[in-house]
């Protein structure tokens, strides 16, 4: 991976979108690499701020993967977090950055080529838009995002089996 | 509580455009109750205002956010004190007496208001606040079987309803629930319909805004010399 490509954060869901990564892995399906993703209990738990400091700290876009409406663990989490998605899409407009950086998908743990599929969507989108014009140096910004991935992990280290 | 929301980002940068270091004062009460200025938004908006300003090319500005418990009582201000030397400008998240609290504390330092106060209401569903009170002075909620003709009727009619009272509904916006169906539907529930038989006095204006700001007063609880002062 080059500089050049665009970053993504991609919020995934424990029960759903990260599994689904899994299992694209599993199934040997390749996807760009240039995603990573924060594992989270349920979406439900990404805050606007959370979104917000990514950018902040220089990512290209932002994914926000939970469960199919209807289907999340936690009942609404997945609803909430939609809300939340349109919250901080607004909010980037008012910045001056554009919106369709940012979006939530809905899938199942076993869409792996699902999963496949979003980040290579979300990667072409990000290409065309060009590099965030908030972006740092990548080593900076790849920092930052393991520290948010290390602190999400440790914040709900036991929650799951 | 009192009720506000946020003012458009582009709009705070521009208030704070003379200014090199700004910090952002959340307040911990009515604010964070009704999510327009409590810790989490002040974080929001810091993060939202850091990027405004680089992509005007003002990268350099500091902008910092802090919170205190409540904004509008000077003790509570203590807190804030000696972050703000450091500062040439406050954002304040509080209501309009917040931010006055801010800018009596602090008369060299520039106070500007980062939401617009709306008003004195509930929360009626999640996400969802309405008005209820317009702090007229001269409560009469005992009269109107406690829902308030002077906030809640567009007319503000002490004998109503009016014509335009359709279906429950206000004639002025079909969304608006008509008060004096309101409080129809709740003297009868009660059994006290016999009360709206009598006309309703004129009501008492001279305690409210009209005569300029006004002031509560319990002497026994005036000790001078108490309250810090920056």
């Amino acid at each position: 991976m080059t500089n050049q490509e665009p970053l993504i954060l991609a919020f995934c869901c424990h029960y759903c979108a990260y599994a689904a990564a899994d299992l694209a892995g599993s199934m040997r399906i390749e996807y760009p690499d240039n995603v990573r993703v924060l594992r989270l209990p349920c979406t439900g738990k990404v805050e606007v701020d959370h979104i917000l400091a990514a950018f902040e700290r220089g990512v290209d876009g932002v994914i926000v993967a939970g469960c199919l409406e209807g289907g999340c663990h936690f009942l609404e989490g997945n609803l909430r977090a939609r809300r939340r998605v349109e919250r901080a899409q607004k909010l980037l407009a008012e910045i001056g950055l554009e919106p369709e950086r940012l979006e939530m998908f809905n899938l199942s743990s076993a869409e792996g080529g699902r999963f496949a599929e979003i980040v290579t969507e979300m990667t072409e989108r990000l290409a065309r838009l060009g590099p965030s014009p908030l972006r740092r140096d990548r080593q900076s910004t790849e920092q930052h995002v393991a520290q948010m991935t290390r602190e999400a992990e440790a914040s709900h280290a036991g929650e799951q089996e | 509580m009192i009720v506000a929301d946020r003012k458009n980002v582009a709009e705070i940068r521009d208030m704070i455009k003379d200014h090199d270091r700004v910090l952002l004062v959340g307040c911990g009460t009515c604010v964070t109750v009704c999510l327009a200025g409590g810790e989490r938004e002040a974080g929001i908006l810091g993060s939202a205002l850091r990027m405004s300003l680089k992509l005007i090319g003002r990268p350099n500005v500091v902008v910092d956010e802090c919170t205190i418990e409540r904004q509008c009582e000077d003790a509570f201000i203590d807190a804030l004190a000696p972050a703000v030397a450091d500062y040439d400008a406050i954002c304040s998240l509080g209501c309009g007496a917040g931010v006055q609290a801010l800018a009596e504390r602090f008369p060299q330092t520039p106070v500007y208001p980062g939401l617009n106060t709306q008003f004195i209401g509930i929360l009626e569903s999640q996400g969802v606040w309405t008005e209820k009170c317009l702090g007229c002075g001269n409560c009469r909620l005992g009269e109107f079987a406690g829902i308030c003709p002077i906030t809640r009727c567009a007319k503000r009619l002490f004998n109503g309803p009016c014509g335009g009272s359709r279906d429950g509904k206000c004639e002025v916006n079909p969304e608006l629930e008509c008060a004096w169906q309101l409080i129809y539907d709740r003297a009868k529930a009660l059994g006290i319909l016999d009360r709206l038989e009598s006309i309703a006095a004129v009501h008492d204006w001279s305690t409210g805004i009209d005569g300029g700001p006004r002031k509560v007063i319990r002497e026994d609880q005036c000790i001078a010399g108490l309250g810090p002062k920056a």
